[in-house]
């Protein structure tokens, strides 16, 4: 141990030893990153109304009320739906707009490209009211296609950027030869060009799944009545008290989560073998 | 001859044709997003122009430059968006800077630290923090208990529970770009500058500070825009009584069913955005903010 402490850690050879604030600074920081989200994990099982940790009684309590309650569950299926549909319709129209402007070069590309991202700069609050006002016109308030609709456009962004990225390092001439021996441009990019860039586009397709499963603010304002997802019961419920069936909420999204990193990661790992 | 050309002008043709059918192939995500953004925004933007008595009218321009309670949401805004940069910067890029050091397959591993809050439910975040922060949470439990201060602080629900929330749940957005730019320092440069002498801190901040600033640049524009128009975490952990723009454009609906206030207000909000975005990107180009400065 004493000698790691001296041995140079970089080619400026400063050593171990000399950067230990750095070290004990860094993990500081990453328990302060994660502790806080994981916390709720145990809590929830806690049985006392107050949240305390380590619990004293543990139950499953809080989750018998969010399994029993048809207002959390009725949620928990908007939610759902919602996430799956819009990974459904963002994936394929964000990877062909990716793939169009990558082989295209006409003089607006550019501007496209900015458009397409343009939601990501946007204040989500001024998207959540201008598109509340045009669906009470349109009659698309409290749907499921409008929540599909306007979380497809905040995930675009995401699915473009990566499925752009992805083709950046694909080498065309293959899909060309592939075209100059025959091959339909479609049949080309479906047979040649799609599965090398298979990981950006599930990368891609989760990334919009998560989008719209976490999705708050425009989901406050234009999911409701028979429709309201569960960010919004949460947020409402947030604003009120600080209610124990919450964490057990918590936990099962932070489980959704990690098993989508968990599967993206396992895509990710295959690529670089 | 003439065929030749013929043949040339008809390929050009041909060629442009194609690419033209190739740029249509995006047009369903364009038309999605002129349904969906261009055309809500628009309407805003018009609706700010309109007075009470449906006239066209500048009064909610105007009122926003007559009440102080507009100028103070505006400074809070500023406060906190700068704030949280500040110390996002201060404590991201310590840690980009070990992560990006460590060999690969441990800093895989501690790379979950960053990324795990990142994909985790902003709503689920900010709620862990609202049961740690309280009176009765565990973080003034165990200061207490450790004797680092023997009253309940109040931690939540002001802007001290505000600034924690936004930290959290914006580091990833600084640390990751911060950390892509120093991935992609040539080592060399560093050894270069210490094998011609350099102490270990002088290399630091002359060669490797200065290529790691387009990384910088980039997590501390992303944080700061996101910042300005921020309103689930504010909202929860402010308690009311840290008021951002965004959150008065909410009440603004929600409670008083003003339109052209919130409009004015979403179109200040949105216009300074793209100011400082229109005024970034002449140092950086647009993909290197929106893909984390890769």
């Amino acid at each position: 141990m004493l000698d790691w402490l001296k041995k140079p850690a970089t080619e400026t050879q400063i050593t171990h030893g000399q950067r230990l604030w750095l070290y004990v600074l860094a993990v500081i920081i990453m328990f302060l990153l994660l502790a806080p989200t994981l916390i709720v994990v145990p809590m929830s099982f806690s049985d006392s109304q107050y949240l305390e940790f380590p619990p004293q009684t543990w139950s499953l309590r809080w989750y018998e009320n969010y399994f029993t309650s048809p207002d959390w569950m009725l949620a928990t299926w908007t939610s759902l739906k919602t996430a799956f549909l819009t990974m459904l319709v963002a994936t394929p129209i964000g990877v062909l707009a990716a793939y169009g402007l990558h082989a295209s070069n006409v003089r607006f590309v550019k501007v496209a490209y900015t458009l397409l991202i343009t939601p990501m700069m946007v204040p989500l609050v001024l998207v959540a009211i201008g598109v509340f006002y045009v669906y009470v016109q349109v009659d698309l308030l409290y749907t499921i296609t409008g929540l599909v609709m306007a979380h497809t456009i905040l995930a675009l962004p995401l699915v473009v950027i990566v499925v752009s990225s992805g083709l950046k390092s694909y080498d065309m001439s293959q899909e060309n030869a592939a075209r100059s021996l025959g091959a339909p441009r479609w049949k080309a990019f479906l047979t040649i060009t799609l599965p090398q860039i298979r990981f950006a586009v599930v990368t891609a397709a989760l990334l919009s799944f998560l989008t719209s499963f976490d999705e708050v603010v425009v989901a406050m304002f234009i999911s409701g009545g028979e429709n309201p997802t569960l960010t919004r019961n949460m947020f409402n419920a947030l604003r009120d008290q600080i209610d124990p069936t919450i964490a057990s909420i918590s936990t099962i999204m932070i489980c959704v989560t990690t098993f989508m990193m968990v599967l993206a990661q396992m895509f990710g790992q295959k690529k670089n073998k | 001859m003439s065929m030749v050309r013929e043949n040339e002008t008809g390929l050009r043709v041909d060629g442009q044709l194609e690419r033209l059918k190739l740029f249509g192939l995006s047009s369903p995500a364009l038309l999605m997003i002129l349904f969906v953004l261009v055309l809500p925004v628009g309407w805003l933007f018009y609706v700010s122009f309109i007075g009470g008595d449906g006239q066209f009218s500048l009064e909610n321009y105007e009122r926003m430059l007559k009440r102080r309670s507009y100028a103070r949401i505006f400074s809070t805004t500023f406060e906190v968006s700068v704030l949280t940069t500040g110390l996002c910067i201060l404590i991201g890029y310590p840690l980009a800077y070990f992560l990006a050091q460590l060999p690969a397959r441990l800093a895989n591993l501690c790379m979950i630290a960053v990324l795990l809050p990142f994909w985790t439910s902003l709503l689920v975040r900010t709620y862990a923090w609202l049961v740690l922060l309280q009176k009765k949470g565990l973080v003034n439990d165990w200061a207490i208990a450790l004797g680092l201060w023997d009253e309940p602080i109040k931690m939540v629900h002001n802007m001290t529970g505000t600034l924690i929330g936004m930290v959290h749940i914006m580091l990833p957005f600084l640390i990751l770009p911060v950390y892509g730019s120093m991935k992609a320092i040539d080592q060399n440069f560093v050894k270069a500058a210490s094998n011609l002498g350099a102490s270990p801190t002088k290399a630091f901040w002359h060669v490797f500070f200065p290529l790691t600033l387009p990384g910088l640049f980039a997590g501390t524009l992303m944080v700061f825009i996101l910042c300005l128009g921020f309103f689930v975490t504010p909202a929860v952990l402010g308690g009311g009584k840290v008021i951002m723009v965004s959150m008065k454009i909410v009440s603004n609906i929600e409670l008083f069913v003003s339109w052209g206030a919130a409009s004015a207000l979403g179109v200040v909000l949105l216009i300074l955005t793209f100011a400082i975005l229109l005024v970034a990107s002449r140092f950086l180009k647009m993909d290197q903010i929106a893909g984390g400065g890769h």
